[in-house]
């Protein structure tokens, strides 16, 4: 397999597009037509060559550009990658993690030698070469969390697990919705969770709680998250809101198809084996309107999920002013057909 | 019950008497590859083939969780029990090929603590074993207090204070040797945290003391081992399908009800995310509700069952599925 990796921005020009092959993988979110939070975790297994559930860490065709996204945004802002003391041995947990699922899946990409503690690391794509010591920080230019991290797409959120619950006390976090890993650290499940409308009454936190306490090693789970982003923008961080916030006012009917993406969440739950603690990676996927639109199915049900989505989900999830701009773009693409089920395109 | 599990096909390589009550036990991949590495605390569950019926115990492991070649784990005889440890003993021999559940870790350390004060009885001193191995591969701060009945049942005793003699306190019960408790937490530094496994009564002594004395609840930990739950073997009508299944011992409903060919939702098979629900049409017996699911009102109905975790006890149970 090959993947033809492309140069492309997530600021400024925002030349970021999707290939045809990369629409027809996209991790399209709604299995029926309409949209409510719900408890929805399944087992992470491999399934559907091509898809992105195939591999345990997906490597897609903007893997290089995110990377090198990622280092401009911890260039201005360390703070978007921070580790409590405690979460050092989480952290070696996740490079092993890492490394050893890429170099197995992607053996063509990605390349690791073990002789006891010495390890070896190549990362053909971002031209890495890398000798050190596994468990030796002095050895890596930086701390295994940061390190493998600035390797891999998608944020990560490395949880402590006590007192029966989960706390945020490590993470790298530069593709977010809208939150903050400064202002998250330190916090419980129920604490980081505080701002989400609805689903605490619902009782979803809780049950999902207990799920995630339960998480055994080598049981990954897994779930989806969406919400909409004008332009292609991975960093919709707080910090920066005053940069992107502004954007949202820019869009127009003529824009629709090329401003406006729909950004899904593939977010999954791995065990760690040495520090017990679980690790929460948190995958953005982007796509424009115009390119989600080619497949038929999902226009006509976008339309119907966002037409009726609830105001304080639509509120929360940043996009009420922009709402009826949106659906109206998106009824064109609605003839009224029924849709099949499932979330693959027809 | 919990997100999944993914088993481990072994064989024991060595079957080690320890005195006259322990045995160790070492098991290595059958296929030749290496164990997951694991965390200081975790168990790991065994599936033993008892002539018809199948035991499924849990053992702390004691090997060190940077060794990935082998896991092992010491079980006491108890002449009482459900008959597990009683197999261990008789019918585990070299060579037997078995299976074995991945890590999990109810009783794993606080990595915030500045040093970690335990307390070990008779055969809990196995998940501290590996917790040292791992403290002191760490330069770890750790000081372990280990009752024992008498010195020739003092599993790993001499070991543990040969390798730490100034951390390691042996305590022997036919000398009239007991822990001095009050005092041992009354001098601990700020960011002690304190771990006991032991026996019932030991467990409820030292989290007695420990409240008493004012110490947070999240810096006493005690390893609670949940057996699984045993389950009875029973029988279902599947109306819609118009079929009788029965649910064997160690299979879980929503099993059952998938190796009859029946097509039934779920996702996480954990009993959390209530895709599995399932209408009950009719019964006459009793329920066995493991899910976080339903709500005690819903148990309590007898109108509804998460198959993924939940069984049923008595003579009929129809479901619509
Ligand atoms: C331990 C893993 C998890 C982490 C680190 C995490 C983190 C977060 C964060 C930081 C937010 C944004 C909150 C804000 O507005 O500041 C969020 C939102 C949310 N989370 Fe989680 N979460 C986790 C697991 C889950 C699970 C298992 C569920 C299951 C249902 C869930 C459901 C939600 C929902 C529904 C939202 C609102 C999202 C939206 O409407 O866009 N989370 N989560
Ligand atoms: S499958 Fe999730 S509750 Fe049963």
């Amino acid at each position: 397999m090959t993947i033809n990796f492309r140069d492309e921005t997530f600021r400024d020009d925002f030349t970021f597009r999707n290939s045809p092959e990369a629409i027809k993988r996209f991790p399209f979110p709604f299995h029926e037509d309409s949209y409510m939070y719900s408890v929805n975790m399944e087992p992470h297994k491999s399934y559907r060559p091509g898809s992105v559930y195939e591999r345990t860490f997906d490597v897609d065709e903007h893997y290089v550009s995110e990377m090198k996204d990622r280092a401009k945004v911890l260039a201005e802002d360390p703070l978007r990658c921070q580790s409590l003391p405690h979460m050092t041995l989480a952290g070696w947990d996740l490079l092993e993690l890492i490394m050893v699922s890429k170099a197995e899946e992607y053996p063509d990409l990605f390349e690791l030698h073990r002789d006891g503690n010495k390890w070896h690391w190549i990362n053909k794509p971002l031209g890495i070469d890398q000798k050190f010591v596994f468990l030796d920080e002095a050895t890596l230019p930086y701390g295994p969390m940061e390190y493998i991290t600035r390797q891999t797409q998608g944020d990560f959120a490395v949880l402590d697990q006590r007192d029966d619950n989960l706390w945020m006390d490590a993470g790298m976090v530069t593709t977010q919705a809208d939150w903050s890993l400064d202002f998250d650290i330190g916090m419980n499940f129920f604490e980081w969770h505080a701002p989400v409308p609805k689903a605490h009454e619902m009782g979803i936190f809780v049950r999902a709680l207990k799920f995630l306490l339960n998480v055994r090693q080598g049981a990954p789970a897994r779930r989806l998250n969406w919400t909409m982003t004008v332009n292609p923008l991975l960093d919709t961080s707080p910090e920066n809101y005053h940069k992107w916030g502004v954007m949202k006012q820019d869009l127009t009917m003529e824009n629709m198809g090329e401003k406006m993406h729909l950004r899904v969440e593939l977010q999954t739950f791995f065990r760690l084996p040495r520090s017990n603690a679980l690790v929460f990676p948190i995958r953005c996927y982007l796509i424009k309107l115009g390119e989600l639109v080619t497949e038929p199915k999902w226009g006509r049900r976008l339309h119907r999920v966002l037409r009726d989505l609830p105001e304080e989900l639509a509120t929360y999830k940043g996009f009420i002013s922009n709402r009826p701009k949106i659906v109206e773009w998106l009824s064109k693409y609605d003839d009224g057909k029924p849709t099949s089920p499932g979330i693959w395109p027809d | 019950m919990s997100a999944g599990t993914d088993k481990i096909a072994v064989t024991v390589t060595n079957v080690v008497p320890v005195n006259e009550l322990v045995t160790r036990f070492r098991f290595a991949r059958t296929d030749g590859g290496l164990m997951p590495t694991f965390s200081g605390g975790a168990h790991t569950v065994v599936e033993m083939k008892d002539g018809a019926t199948m035991r499924l115990n849990p053992y702390s492991l004691m090997s060190d969780p940077a060794d990935r070649t082998a896991y092992t784990i010491s079980v006491r005889r108890d002449d009482q029990g459900r008959g597990g440890s009683l197999f261990m003993h008789r019918n585990v021999k070299p060579g037997l090929e078995m299976v074995i559940s991945n890590p999990v870790n109810l009783f794993p350390l606080d990595l915030r603590a500045k040093k970690h004060l335990m307390i070990a009885g008779g055969i809990g001193i196995t998940p501290f074993i590996a917790q040292i191995k791992q403290l002191a591969a760490s330069n770890g701060n750790f000081e372990l207090h280990y009752s024992v009945r008498t010195a020739s049942l003092a599993s790993y005793a001499d070991e543990l204070s040969t390798a730490h003699p100034t951390r390691v306190h042996i305590y022997h019960d036919d000398k009239k040797q007991v822990i001095d408790l009050e005092n041992l937490l009354d001098g601990q530094p700020l960011g002690t945290h304190l771990y006991v496994c032991g026996p019932k009564g030991m467990i409820k002594w030292v989290r007695g003391t420990a409240e008493g004395l004012g110490w947070p609840r999240e810096a006493v930990h005690d390893e609670e081992f949940l057996a699984p739950p045993s389950g009875k073997p029973f029988e279902v009508k599947l109306a819609v399908s118009n079929k009788v299944i029965q649910v064997g011992e160690h299979q879980s409903l929503l099993e059952a009800i998938e190796a009859a060919g029946v097509d039934a939702p779920y996702l996480c098979r954990g009993g959390a995310c209530g895709q599995c629900e399932t209408d009950v049409i009719g019964y006459d017996g009793k329920f066995l509700h493991n899910d976080h699911w339903l709500t005690e009102e819903q148990h309590a109905s007898g109108k509804k069952i998460m198959p993924c975790v939940s069984r049923f006890e008595g003579k009929t149970l129809v479901l619509d599925r």
